[in-house]
């Protein structure tokens, strides 16, 4: 900035400029005696970040597992075939798929609506989002036992209810075609009091005027909301889902902690889950590194566009 | 916006209108929610002061009752682990304060310059935010594991300190990890608070002709106080609640380095199934520490989640 320009007024006056002068300048140069600042930072996590995901690439390339250490020299994508065809990866990357989807819309339309809700003045409005989104400061370790005990098939809250309006006992976790149903319905649970918050910051930044005037127009409150309030609401929403799906990919520690084993409940393998099990149960370095690199292209094929929409938006 | 009429006066129209059934019906679904967020809650902590007769005779959401109240559970998770909360802290608080100083650094480095790689810069920070964490766990074993197995180096240190033995020497590769991949998310969250600030302040030290540290350390530290309370509560929350990194680098549940979230999902666990009275204890009390925190500074942790997800 400033230095810069001081830079081209001298330059005229002195005709050369020795290279003192230029290291000088250099030395003074905003960037460069700022780099203490956010070069150490970045340093770290850059090798952190950035190198992970480069060491990792390299072990997806060789034949790694167990005890044998990764040979450099002999480099391959074999194990980016074998993953894709075996069943095992393709049924979590179904399930994962099912629960990004399902998770990310239920998230965000519970979300929404309860934004929408605390919007209309309710008492006690800051106790009430503080309820709501309790669930979101704890562990999914420990949301996890909480619906463990929910989901109990004897004594559990959740068939307590079942069989109080006659659908009997539900096996909510032993049951393979409702495992993944029971998840994502806790999930839900811990997560759209997040959405809800994103949305009511949304909310509250729109300005008031609009409602007014809708109402002067003699549009009813349900109309208004609908045709005019969620439609702005767009950049919200995108960067709820966002996190959301995310979130989805990633998943791993609230289906570890339903079993304590490796395996989650039959019906909840996720690509996640997957690729810690074949890395840390059963040693298979490359072939789980290869499911990781997935992992991270599917991330990356999340946050690109959504980068690039802010990078637009002028919003970086 | 729609009802601020109802704070504002004493009048009887607008006390009756309060009354219609528009409103009525949105306060019984404020409290319908409030029951479906708190009711799973509700039924763990009943459920940890009960007896294995009246966990398996009541219904969850009620709570103990005369002889069906016992504090057993309590003591025996308070035992299974107390080991485990100091190695939270010790390893959880060394590691928000190292993510939310080097977090604010790299914001303030960020923010006070104008150089045309910075947008670069940035999205490898936001990069590192949503970084599935699957595609560096290989990788961070083999460094602590082979490479670099900085745990076994220092443990000289740790038998030598008060307090500590040495395997908590096994919890600073742990606290170094989160360090690193704490940054990104600080670093955000820093910035957007900087870049809200009057530039005025710092251009004018700038004419003063006060350095860039001194800038950073007599303006921007002192007024960014708040910020660094959302931050450090959001950082606190994430690491201390953390599994899977734990879970990577520490060897085992049953090893004495284990943190809490590790040691939870197996304790109350027999070969005759769980025991939830046991296992709802140990997860109300690994849940205090956070709780305690959230129900004080609920406002921060919300502006933490809002811009840092």
């Amino acid at each position: 900035m400033g230095t810069t320009d001081t830079t081209e007024s001298t330059t005229p006056a002195t005709e050369e400029v020795g290279w003192e002068t230029k290291v000088r300048y250099f030395l003074n140069n905003d960037l460069v005696r700022s780099s203490p600042y956010w070069g150490i930072p970045f340093l770290l996590m850059g090798i952190a970040v950035y190198g992970g995901i480069g060491f990792n690439t390299a072990i997806s390339l060789t034949d790694a597992r167990g005890l044998q250490q990764p040979d450099y020299t002999n480099l391959d994508f074999e194990m980016y075939t074998q993953v894709f065809e075996s069943s095992a990866f393709l049924s979590a990357a179904q399930n994962n798929l099912v629960l990004l989807v399902v998770f990310t819309t239920v998230c965000l339309l519970l979300g929404l609506f309860l934004a929408v809700l605390l919007d209309q003045g309710i008492r006690n409005e800051n106790t009430v989002q503080t309820i709501y989104l309790l669930p979101m400061a704890l562990s999914f370790v420990i949301t996890a036992q909480v619906w463990l005990w929910l989901y109990n098939y004897d004594v559990g809250l959740m068939n307590i209810i079942t069989r109080g309006i006659g659908i009997g006992p539900i096996d909510w976790i032993g049951n393979p075609s409702i495992a993944l149903g029971s998840v994502i319905f806790a999930l839900i649970w811990q997560f759209s009091g997040y959405t809800m918050v994103v949305y009511l910051a949304g909310l509250r930044s729109l300005p008031n005027d609009q409602f007014e005037a809708a109402r002067v127009d003699g549009a009813s409150t349900l109309t208004t909301y609908l045709k005019i309030i969620i439609p702005q609401l767009k950049e919200a929403s995108v960067s709820a889902a966002v996190v959301l799906m995310v979130f989805a990919l990633k998943a791993f520690t609230f289906l570890y902690s339903l079993t304590g084993r490796y395996r989650p409940p039959n019906g909840t393998d996720i690509l996640a889950t997957l690729m810690v099990r074949q890395a840390f149960k059963l040693g298979k370095w490359a072939y789980s590194a290869a499911i990781a690199t997935y992992l991270l292209i599917l991330a990356l094929g999340v946050i690109a566009p959504y980068l690039y929409y802010q990078y637009r938006q002028g919003s970086l | 916006m729609a009802g601020s009429s109802s704070d504002q006066t004493f009048d009887v129209a607008s006390l009756v209108e309060d009354f219609d059934l528009n409103r009525i019906g949105q306060y019984v679904l404020v409290i319908l929610f409030i029951g479906f967020f708190l009711a799973p809650l509700e039924t763990g902590i009943m459920t940890a002061f009960k007896t294995n007769r009246a966990v398996a005779e009541t219904i969850p959401l009620m709570p103990p009752l005369a002889e069906g109240f016992t504090l057993d559970n309590m003591t025996f998770a308070l035992n299974a682990l107390s080991g485990a909360f100091f190695n939270s802290l010790f390893m959880a608080i060394p590691a928000t304060i190292g993510s939310v100083l080097f977090g604010s650094m790299a914001a303030y480095g960020l923010t006070m310059v104008d150089w045309r790689g910075q947008m670069g810069m940035l999205v490898l920070f936001l990069i590192g935010i949503f970084l599935p964490y699957q595609a560096v766990l290989v990788p961070l074993a083999r460094f602590w594991n082979n490479i670099f197995p900085l745990a076994s180096m220092i443990k000289p240190l740790f038998v030598a300190a008060p307090i500590l033995q040495d395997y908590h020497a096994n919890l600073v590769p742990l606290m170094i990890t989160h360090i690193a991949y704490g940054i990104p998310i600080c670093t955000i969250l820093f910035r957007s608070y900087y870049q809200g600030l009057p530039s005025s302040y710092v251009e004018a030290a700038k004419i003063d002709g006060a350095s860039i540290t001194k800038i950073y350390r007599r303006i921007i530290l002192p007024i960014s106080k708040p910020m660094f309370g959302v931050v450090f509560i959001y950082q606190f929350t994430q690491i201390y609640n953390e599994f899977l990194f734990a879970f990577t680098l520490i060897t085992g549940s049953d090893t004495p380095e284990a943190v809490v979230t590790l040691i939870l999902p197996a304790v109350g666990a027999s070969t005759s199934g769980i025991d939830f009275g046991i296992r709802m204890s140990a997860a109300f009390l690994a849940a205090l520490p956070t709780l305690i925190i959230y129900v004080a500074f609920a406002e921060q942790f919300a502006e933490g989640l809002k811009s840092g997800g």
